[in-house]
């Protein structure tokens, strides 16, 4: 186990500094400039300005300043939010993103599961067919849309949660969670019934029967953790994408998140924080792919980790 | 039992969609009931301000478009920026509800030597939040930071350029900045030389650039100058508190320091950025918020609103014709093919029912409501309209274009913005152009803007769709655009005479006003109406709704957007 989650580390760290090569370089080609004021300065001055952000420099070495400064843990400074470094950026920014990513993914994770194996275990009755409506609509329906009609039924007509903003406490984080917990749901209400139903046709479920276990015991204790396994691979990635997707849905009730800081350093320029997201981002993803794989030994003792001889 | 599922799925979604189709036709019904009987009006003027009694509670809630990137006079280069800026400090002087600078941290209005070339300033009893006096010595530093290349100020070279004495020469490190022609002789006595007389320099004395800096204060917070709220010392009517330096709110407080406190009426001003236009005529629906702005098609919806507000701008549109590219002469040289285009699209129609938002047609390049002569005339009123909408004429220069180059039919290609709006205004451009003129092919091209820039630096265009906000109050801040190598030229346009007339009005024309005005009207002429180097499009507006308890908001058509000292609550209550 050691010696895997040692490697696994090595090739974690090796991953990070391929994303941060290819990112740098990507960035690059992106036109324009991060100076914002750049059509009102002359050549001198552009240079000038150039000069004092480092961005003058040939890009090789502007590359290697960047990766040394990197392994420092130092992120560099915002060329838009003027001499804030990027760590500062996202350590504000990242708190409402996170706060509502949780939320959602706890909320959609534990729905959808009850509605899987309700829909499992009642198999082709008003709940499965329900629950199976239900898991469509939150896939086929994107985020941005649920948080629209959220806002406009439940805060707009109806006052009963703030339409936006992020100072309301608990109460702000509530809609936009819902919203983005939509996915989420859907896909966790396919998969547990899917696979449920899948388990509860297999012969160790007869056999359990058999030997008197109760309804309670079976969905729980056995078919339950079995159609666990394919979910935890389909959720990590989510999660990621939860934490960092929810950039329109962050727009939509005007939260100071780290998505839609994301998208407006592209829109401008703003180097040093387009590289911080991005290896935020992806740091976030290797690790919670790292964290499912741990769990796998977890869920099914069958996988073993330190793939050995068995 | 397949069947029964499938049927149920069907009949489950067809509930949905009628779920959602009766949300849409709710929507529209309130839009109706919220403008009764207004389908004809507009909302064109501001609310008559009617003098009530300020209410005891004086909090407002309002709403920027984007976060504060950051309030240090010296590096602010951006409209949120400068309008924090202009409520929690102060210049010499301050634009007034008249949008006319009137003394400030001047204690009154300057001694102008009659060359035009030296200003001396007598300084008010003013303090910092920290209850220390302003200075002299506090603009010196100022200054001196902001065109310190060392810095890497956007807006210092920019403003004193060309203005300032020996600004130049210090931006490009050819002097030092101690040579700046600012200089403190007493702590109440600020000396300003120019390089040139600047008409219009006591206009630039409100801008942001140019506010004081206490060097003990800056110098001791180093690089932590201005990264928040507690890292800045403050003169103005307010100071700014609960700032993170990244975060997307923030507060203002009354200064009780400020010399003119008594006349500040709001105690508090709760502000959050919000992007999301829906979301903000939301909030502003739920009373969460007493202003809010409206763009896209809300603008349309809400134009009629009876709190809308049209707040004009003073940004112009216009086509830009690129003469060159590649080293090569494009047939948007000839002048008749750019006065053909120039002429052939209709503009009421375009600000009225495609923009719709306030905007209205332009004719001209310096803005209407921007510039006043001497005796109060409107630039626009001495200059006159160039390059009107008319298909007759646009069809024969046309045809004379097409004819001196010896071609039956053009294409071109128009550069233009990605947003939803810029795709909504370029459509109507192909289709009013190609409509109009026999043998026009035109093509779209909608970037977004960082790359518009790219290709605008690189010449690389044939027609592009380019605005301009100025930054203080003179026709120069248009007109300088367009100069031989002017920086914003980038099209290959040259007129000696253009270029005499410009050059003139900052030099032998600087201190007769009359003379002065009548030579940008001649150089306007030459450029729009002789030579069609660029085609008008429109003057920018926006509409915004407004609580009527809201009152006394100082609306700036040029540098920082609002002030909020004159402002206040009355019959909210």
């Amino acid at each position: 186990m050691v010696k895997y989650i040692g490697k696994r580390l090595v090739y974690m760290f090796l991953t990070m500094f391929l994303i941060a090569t290819a990112t740098f370089f990507l960035m690059q080609t992106l036109p324009g400039s991060p100076i914002a004021s750049y059509n009102k300065l002359n050549e001198t001055q552009r240079a000038i300005v150039e000069k004092k952000y480092g961005i003058d420099k040939p890009k090789p070495v502007q590359y290697a300043i960047y990766m040394k400064n990197l392994a420092k843990g130092d992120l560099g400074t915002s060329f838009v939010f003027k001499g804030k470094s990027v760590n500062d950026l996202l350590a504000t920014r990242v708190k409402p993103s996170f706060i509502l990513g949780a939320q959602a993914m706890v909320f959609g994770t534990i729905i959808g599961i009850l509605l899987g194996m309700l829909a499992a275990l009642k198999q082709n009755t008003i709940w499965d067919y329900g629950s199976t409506f239900f898991a469509i609509l939150g896939v086929s329906i994107p985020s941005f849309v649920f948080a629209s009609l959220l806002q406009y039924w439940v805060a707009s007509q109806w006052h009963l949660l703030p339409v936006g903003l992020w100072n309301d406490g608990w109460k702000s984080s509530i809609l936009p969670s819902i919203a983005l917990a939509m996915g989420p749901l859907a896909l966790s209400a396919r998969f547990i019934r899917t696979e449920m139903i899948e388990v509860l046709s297999s012969d160790y479920i007869t056999l359990a029967k058999a030997k008197g276990a109760n309804g309670f015991e079976i969905a729980f204790k056995h078919a339950f953790r079995n159609a666990l396994i394919p979910l935890v691979t389909v959720l990590g990635p989510v999660a990621a994408g939860i934490v960092t997707g929810s950039l329109v849905v962050e727009q939509i009730f005007a939260i100071p998140g780290i998505g839609e800081q994301f998208v407006s350093s592209i829109m401008t320029n703003d180097f040093a924080t387009i590289m911080g997201t991005t290896l935020f981002f992806s740091a976030l993803l290797i690790f919670i792919i790292f964290i499912v794989d741990l769990l796998y030994g977890i869920i099914d003792p069958r996988i073993r980790l330190s793939g050995g001889k068995g | 039992m397949k069947t029964n599922k499938w049927l149920l799925l069907v009949a489950l979604s067809l509930v949905l969609s009628l779920v959602l189709a009766a949300c849409g036709n709710k929507d529209k019904d309130e839009d109706k009931t919220a403008a009764p009987d207004k389908e004809d009006e507009k909302a064109t003027e501001q609310p008559t301000e009617e003098a009530g009694e300020p209410d005891a509670e004086q909090v407002v809630n309002l709403i920027e478009s984007a976060a504060i990137p950051s309030v240090d006079s010296a590096i602010v280069e951006d409209a949120v920026g400068f309008n924090v800026l202009n409520n929690v400090n102060e210049g010499l002087y301050r634009l007034n509800l008249e949008n006319i600078a009137e003394p400030a941290m001047a204690a009154e209005e300057a001694e102008v030597s009659e060359d035009g070339l030296t200003y001396t300033f007598k300084l008010r009893d003013a303090k910092w939040s920290d209850g220390t006096p302003v200075t002299a010595h506090d603009f010196v530093f100022a200054w001196q930071r902001a065109i310190d290349p060392a810095t890497g100020s956007p807006y210092g070279p920019f403003m004193m350029s060309g203005v300032i004495k020996n600004a130049t020469a210090i931006s490009e490190e050819k002097m030092e900045k101690s040579e700046l022609g600012v200089v403190a002789e007493d702590d109440k006595t600020l000396v300003v030389t120019l390089e040139r007389p600047v008409p219009y320099f006591l206009s630039l004395m409100s801008f942001g650039t140019f506010y004081p800096q206490k060097e003990e204060f800056v110098t001791s917070k180093g690089d932590a100058y201005a990264t928040n709220s507690d890292n800045l010392l403050y003169n103005g009517p307010f100071v700014l508190t609960e700032w993170d330096g990244t975060g997307d709110s923030w507060v203002y407080k009354k200064n009780e320091h400020y010399w003119d406190a008594e006349n500040v009426k709001l105690e508090t001003i709760n502000v959050d950025v919000v992007k999301d236009s829906a979301t903000a005529v939301k909030l502003y629906n739920d009373g969460k918020k007493d202003r809010a702005g409206v763009s896209g098609d809300l603008a349309l919806q809400y134009g009629t609103h009876e709190e809308a507000v049209n707040e004009s701008d003073t940004a112009v549109f216009y086509f830009k014709f690129n003469q060159e590219r590649n080293g090569e002469k494009t047939p948007l040289a000839n002048v008749n093919i750019r006065k053909a285009l120039a002429k052939s699209f209709e503009k009421e129609d375009l600000a009225d029912v495609v923009l719709a938002n306030g905007s209205t047609a332009a004719n001209f390049l310096v803005p209407r409501d921007f510039a006043y002569d001497e005796s109060g005339t409107d630039f626009r009123d001495i200059s006159g309209d160039h390059l009107v909408y008319n298909v007759e004429e646009a069809k024969e220069y046309w045809a004379k274009g097409l004819e001196e180059l010896g071609v039956s039919e053009l294409e071109f290609e128009i550069l233009g913005g990605d947003t939803e709006l810029s795709k909504k205004m370029n459509e109507y451009f192909k289709a009013q152009l190609e409509g109009n003129l026999e043998g026009l092919t035109i093509k779209l091209k909608e970037v977004p803007f960082a790359v518009r820039l790219e290709l605008d630096g690189n010449q690389d265009y044939d027609i592009q769709v380019s605005g301009w906000g100025p930054d203080f109050q003179d026709p120069i801040s248009f007109m300088d655009l367009f100069v031989t190598d002017g920086t914003n030229n980038l099209m290959s346009f040259s007129n000696k005479e253009y270029d005499e007339l410009i050059e003139a009005t900052k030099d032998e024309l600087a201190l007769d006003p009359a003379a002065r005005y009548e030579a940008f009207a001649k150089a306007e002429k030459i450029l729009l109406e002789d030579e069609a180097a660029i085609a008008p499009i429109y003057q920018r507006g926006l509409i915004q709704l407004q609580k009527p308890y809201f009152k006394g908001l100082g609306i700036h058509p040029f540098g920082a957007d609002h002030s909020y000292k004159w402002a206040y609550i009355s019959g909210k209550e």
